[in-house]
C-alpha cells in the first residue's frame, strides 16, 4: 500500500507538471489562471495521499488549501473588471460571444 | 520510492521557480509564484513541518495571490507599462544570484546548529505542540515583536492615502451582481473558514495549527465575504476595528508585564498559569492578526479607486 | 478489501487527473480547456480522497476527507464559472 500510495502522489505531481506547462503557454490570463486552479486541486491530492502515507495531521494542511483554492482566482477576475472590483456576471455576456468563443485569443 | 518523490517534488519547486522569474509577463510570474507557495507548502509537508507547510499554504497560495494579481490588475488600468518591469534587470539578478550562493555558502560552511532539546523544558510550557511552546512561551519576545511589526506594516500602507480619503472605506468599492456565483461563494464559505480558523487557533495549542495560521484563515475569508460585496470594508477611524488591530499586541505586553509583577520576569510565563496565559494571548493575537493582514491586502483608503 | 478498493479508487482518481491535464494541453480553445479540467479533476480529487477514505482510523479523518472534497467543489464551481465569464467579456484582450 506504502507504494502504491507514493506512485499516486508521483503521477499527481507529474500531471501538476502538465499543468503548469498551460500556466506557461497560456496565451489568455484565463488560460493560466485555470492551469493554476488545476495545480491547486492537484496539491490537495497530494497532500491526501501523503496524509495516509506521513500524518494524518495533514488533512488540516490539505483542507487550509482547498478552503483557500478560489481565492486567488475571485482576486483574479476582480482585478479583471474594468474598476477592478466588479463581477464578471454582472455585465450580459457580448452579443457575438458564439463566434468570438471558437477563436483563441491570442498573446502580444 | 519515497526518494522518488522527493525528487519530483523537487524539481517541481525548482521549476517553478526559475519560470515565475524567467520568460517576459508580470501576469505570468505572478500566476508561477502562486502555484510555487502550494507546491513549498507540500515540501514543507514533506519535511514534517506541519505548522510551515499550514502557514506557506494560506498566505503562499492564498492572501499573496490576491495581493499579486491586484497589483497587476491595478498597473494595467494605470496603463502603466507593466511590462517594462520583466526587462531582464542585471543589478537585481546579480543582488538575487549573491543571496542564494551565500545562502549555498552558509548551508556548506556553517555547523549545523544543534536544536536545543525540548523534553523538559515542554511539559512546563503548558501546552503540547513545541511550536506553539516555543513562540509563546520560550521565545516570546520574537513573537511580540513581530505582532508590532505586523502592525507598522499596516500603518506603512496606510501612509500611502492621501487626506482627503482619510475617512473614505479601505479599499476598493468592491461590488458584485446580488444572486450571482460571486455573491453566494462570498455568504456560504466564511461561516465554514470561521469555524476553521477558530478551530486552527484552538487546536493549535496541543497540534497542528496556531495564532497566525488560524488567523491568515479568518482574514482570507473575510477578504472573499467583502470582495462579494457582502461585508463592508472598514474605515480607518473606525474605533472597534482600530482596537481589534491592536488588541493582541496589547494583551501580549499585558502578559508580559504580569508575569513581571508575578516576580517570573518580564514575558516569562507561570508554570500554573501558562496554558490559560496562552490561549488568552493566542486568542487576542488571532483577532489582531486576522484583521491586520486583511487590511493589508485591501489596501489603503481610496476613494478614487483606480485613478492615480 | 478495503485495500483493494484504495487501489481501484485512487487509480481511477488518477486517470481523470491525467485526463484533465491531457485535455488542459491539447484543446484549442479557451472554452474547451476550462470544461476539461473542472470536471476532471474534481471527479479526480473525489475518487482520490474516496479511495484514501477507505484507510483512514477515524471518523474524524474521514469526515475531513469529505469537507476537503466538498470544499474543492465549491470553489471548482465558483472558479469556472468566474472565469469563464471574465474570458467570455474580454476576449480580444490578452
Amino acid at each position: 500500500m506504502t507504494v502504491w500510495l507514493h506512485i499516486v502522489a508521483i503521477v499527481l505531481l507529474a500531471s501538476l507538471g502538465g499543468a503548469l506547462w498551460r500556466v506557461w503557454r497560456g496565451p489568455s490570463p484565463a488560460d493560466r489562471m485555470m492551469a493554476a486552479q488545476l495545480v491547486g486541486t492537484g496539491g490537495v491530492a497530494v497532500l491526501v495521499v501523503l496524509a495516509a502515507l506521513q500524518d494524518w495531521t495533514l488533512l488540516v494542511v490539505a483542507l487550509a488549501l482547498a478552503l483557500l483554492a478560489a481565492l486567488a482566482a475571485v482576486g483574479f477576475v476582480k482585478a479583471e473588471s474594468p474598476d477592478g472590483a466588479g463581477d464578471p456576471e454582472e455585465t450580459d455576456p457580448p452579443e457575438d460571444w458564439r463566434t468570438n468563443s471558437q477563436k483563441v485569443p491570442q498573446d502580444g | 520510492m519515497s526518494a522518488a518523490l522527493d525528487l519530483a517534488l523537487c524539481a517541481l519547486i525548482l521549476g517553478v521557480g526559475l519560470a515565475s522569474m524567467a520568460g517576459r509577463g508580470v501576469f505570468r510570474a505572478a500566476i508561477f509564484f502562486i502555484t510555487y507557495g502550494l507546491l513549498v507548502a507540500i515540501g514543507w509537508a514533506r519535511l514534517g513541518a506541519y505548522d510551515v507547510a499550514l502557514a506557506e499554504a494560506a498566505i503562499g497560495s492564498g492572501l499573496t495571490g490576491v495581493l499579486l494579481l491586484a497589483a497587476h490588475g491595478r498597473l494595467r488600468r494605470l496603463r502603466a507599462a507593466a511590462e517594462s518591469l520583466s526587462r531582464f534587470n542585471l543589478p537585481a539578478a546579480i543582488a538575487g544570484g549573491g543571496v542564494a550562493l551565500s545562502f549555498g555558502w552558509a548551508w556548506f560552511a556553517l555547523p549545523v546548529p544543534r536544536a536545543p532539546d525540548l523534553t523538559y523544558a515542554l511539559p512546563q510550557a503548558g501546552v503540547g505542540n513545541p511550536v506553539t511552546a516555543v513562540l509563546l512561551n520560550f521565545r516570546a519576545w520574537d513573537t511580540l515583536v513581530e505582532s508590532i511589526v505586523l502592525l507598522a506594516a499596516l500603518i506603512g500602507v496606510w501612509m500611502m492615502a492621501r487626506d482627503a480619503d482619510w475617512d473614505a472605506p479601505l479599499g476598493l468599492r468592491y461590488h458584485a451582481r446580488p444572486s450571482g456565483v460571486l455573491a453566494s461563494f462570498g455568504r456560504i464559505l466564511p461561516p465554514v473558514g470561521l469555524i476553521f480558523g477558530v478551530y486552527l487557533v484552538w487546536a493549535g495549542a496541543e497540534s497542528t495549527g496556531g495564532a497566525f495560521q488560524g488567523g491568515t484563515v479568518l482574514a482570507a475569508v473575510g477578504l472573499v465575504a467583502m470582495m462579494a460585496g457582502i461585508m463592508r470594508p472598514p474605515r480607518v477611524a473606525q474605533g472597534a476595528w482600530r482596537a481589534a488591530l491592536v488588541l493582541g499586541p496589547v494583551v501580549f505586553l499585558g502578559s508580559g508585564l504580569a508575569g513581571a509583577a508575578l516576580g517570573a520576569g518580564f514575558l516569562t510565563l507561570p508554570e500554573a498559569l501558562a496554558k490559560p496565559a496562552i490561549l488568552t494571548i493566542e486568542a487576542a493575537l488571532t483577532v489582531s492578526i486576522a484583521v491586520t493582514l486583511a487590511l493589508l491586502v485591501l489596501g489603503p483608503p481610496d476613494e478614487g479607486g483606480q485613478q492615480a | 478489501m478495503a485495500d483493494l478498493a484504495t487501489y481501484i479508487l485512487t487509480a481511477s482518481g488518477l486517470v481523470f487527473f491525467i485526463a484533465g491535464t491531457v485535455g488542459l494541453i491539447r484543446f484549442p480553445d479557451t472554452f474547451s480547456r476550462l470544461h476539461a479540467l473542472t470536471k476532471a479533476d474534481n471527479l479526480g480529487l473525489g475518487l482520490i480522497a474516496g479511495g484514501v477514505a477507505f484507510q483512514t482510523e477515524t471518523w474524524a479523518q474521514l469526515a475531513m476527507l469529505t469537507l476537503i472534497w466538498v470544499l474543492a467543489l465549491l470553489a471548482a464551481g465558483t472558479v469556472a464559472q468566474l472565469v469563464a465569464r471574465a474570458a467570455l467579456s474580454t476576449p480580444e484582450q490578452k
